[in-house]
């Protein structure tokens, strides 16, 4: 933990001595996913509900979304780029450091600017809980939520580096799965086909990021009629996943052959 | 020296010369196959979480735009399939790259002008990011969600020039772009900027056509809007062809003269970090 937060100490200053596009970078970083925001606005100028959620529960799903992917893109996300470590041979330098592998590949080029991203999800989730009136007997999810939210889009991140120790040629294939699973989770789950609902509760848990542990804050029904329960299932979802992908990365780590350069 | 280089230096470059930069352009993409299916199973994944989403919106409002459900979903998967030659994300050319390692001060003294030297080298590589990249996402999408099919070929070949023409547009704003690194020396700011140019006003985002006024009508005019939206509309059959055509040609000519004054303005004010 200490060597992780030196690194991203290191890669902080290293970004900060290009001070134009580094300060570029973090408002373009904050407007890109403004854009968002206004996509969703436009979406709602021509229509007041979408999915059967009007404007507001939007707002709060795509808040509930975005403030653990963004984090967890914030921390984590260099590890989608371990192709590139495996390919030019610096992982096998990794290997050799008295530092586990997943915490040099996640502070390789740590990319401060992307905080711009947290505050922007912060903003629009606390506008929405700002129009939506939650109780404080159901608000008590949200930190929850988050924090479940972070793990598991970590855990898929994880997941997405240890396949590339199968397609070093492919990396581009866990992007489906890292940023599709973030814009998956922006909209209600309703919008999406059955099929696609089910496989991302049973087999790939994005739907307990903001989905189920949402329908409770917001005090709905579950449209598509699944088990009330699931609702409360987040921490074992994140849990589970995250030792999936703990399994995952360390295989992948063992099955690593060198270059050999 | 050989007769051959000799050649080069005397007379205007060739037309062949170009015909083999396109060649290689498309050879070294080629050889990436593993990377370029990769983004075409990205492309489809992100298409049909992209067409969802639009499709929630027109069961709500049928005929919003001009458009019904099927054109809205044809749209949605049109637009996934130019990322990969357009290279909507920005990026694709090596010029940024070049000049910040300096390679650009060789570049600049070729006997071939830099920006149709590019523009060949891009050209290949769109070709070949087309089979690769959007003819996958668009099958898939037909088999998964159903697109139109125009069977008149007269669109199909007013859809091939203006996708062509749209190629041609996004090559000169990213080669600006990429020149701009010889002011700014760091070409990541700029390309986050431009990223979100042209995700947004290009109608990848959302169909321009449901742009509230008068963002519509602004974002409707400028070249972004010539990369995506246009040749999609020329596709569905929603754009007069002349006109639409008229459009991309006029922002092609205006992108690719802003690039050759930036060379020409580079030559004198070229900064070679290293060496």
């Amino acid at each position: 933990m200490r060597v992780y937060l030196l690194l991203i100490w290191t890669w902080t200053r290293a970004a900060a001595r290009y001070p134009t596009s580094f300060a570029l970078m973090t408002v373009a970083g904050t407007v890109t996913a403004g854009l968002e925001v206004a996509a969703i606005w436009i979406v709602f100028s021509n229509t007041t509900t979408l999915g059967g959620f009007d404007v507001s529960e939007v707002m709060f799903l795509y808040g509930t979304a975005g403030l653990p992917f963004s984090v967890a893109d914030l921390l984590f996300s260099n590890t989608d780029r371990i192709s590139q470590h495996i390919k030019a041979g610096t992982f096998d330098a990794m290997l050799v450091r008295p530092v586990g592998t997943f915490v040099q590949i996640a502070a390789d080029r740590f990319t401060p600017h992307r905080a711009g991203r947290v505050l922007q999800a912060a903003i629009v989730l606390g506008v929405a809980l700002a129009r939506l009136d939650v109780p404080a007997s159901r608000a008590w999810m949200i930190p929850v939520m988050v924090a479940c939210g972070i793990v598991i889009f970590t855990s898929i991140w994880a997941l997405g580096g240890a396949l590339q120790f199968l397609l070093t040629d492919a990396p581009e294939v866990t992007n489906a799965f890292t940023y599709g699973g973030g814009t998956l989770t922006q909209y209600p789950l309703t919008v999406y086909g059955a099929d696609l609902v089910r496989g991302v509760t049973y087999v790939l848990p994005l739907a307990f990021v903001n989905w189920q542990p949402g329908l409770y804050v917001l005090g709905r029904a579950d449209p598509m009629g699944l088990p009330y329960a699931l609702r409360f299932l987040s921490p074992a979802a994140a849990a589970a996943l995250a030792v999936v992908a703990a399994f995952a990365w360390r295989a992948g780590v063992r099955r690593y052959r060198s270059t050999g350069s | 020296m050989p007769p051959f280089h000799r050649r080069f230096l005397t007379q205007p470059p060739l037309l062949s010369l170009y015909a083999q930069l396109v060649r290689y352009g498309f050879r070294k993409h080629a050889t990436y196959w593993g990377a370029a299916a990769a983004g075409a199973f990205t492309n489809t994944v992100f298409g049909v979480l992209r067409a969802y989403v639009l499709i929630a919106l027109w069961r709500a409002r049928p005929g919003l735009g001009g458009y019904d459900i099927t054109d809205a979903v044809t749209f949605c998967f049109l637009t996934q399939a130019y990322i990969g030659p357009m290279q909507v994300f920005g990026g694709g050319l090596e010029v940024a790259q070049r000049i910040r390692t300096g390679d650009i001060a060789l570049d600049l003294v070729r006997p071939a002008p830099l920006l149709l030297w590019s523009l060949a080298q891009d050209l290949g590589r769109a070709g070949y990011l087309f089979l690769a990249r959007s003819l996958p996402p668009t099958v898939a999408g037909a088999l998964l969600l159903g697109i139109v099919l125009p069977g008149d070929a007269a669109v199909w070949a007013a859809f091939a020039a203006s996708f062509a023409l749209g190629i041609v547009i996004s090559f000169g704003w990213r080669y600006i772009v990429a020149m701009a690194t010889c002011w700014l020396r760091d070409d990541r700011g700029l390309t986050v900027v431009s990223l979100v140019l042209t995700t947004f006003f290009s109608g990848l985002t959302l169909p321009l056509v449901i742009f509230p006024e008068p963002l519509g009508t602004i974002a409707g005019a400028l070249p972004w809007a010539a990369m995506v939206q246009v040749p999609a509309d020329v596709y569905l059959g929603k754009a007069d062809v002349p006109g639409a055509l008229a459009f991309q040609a006029m922002w092609a000519a205006v992108l690719l003269s802003l690039g050759a004054l930036l060379t020409r303005a580079a030559r004198r004010k070229v900064v070679i970090d290293g060496g």
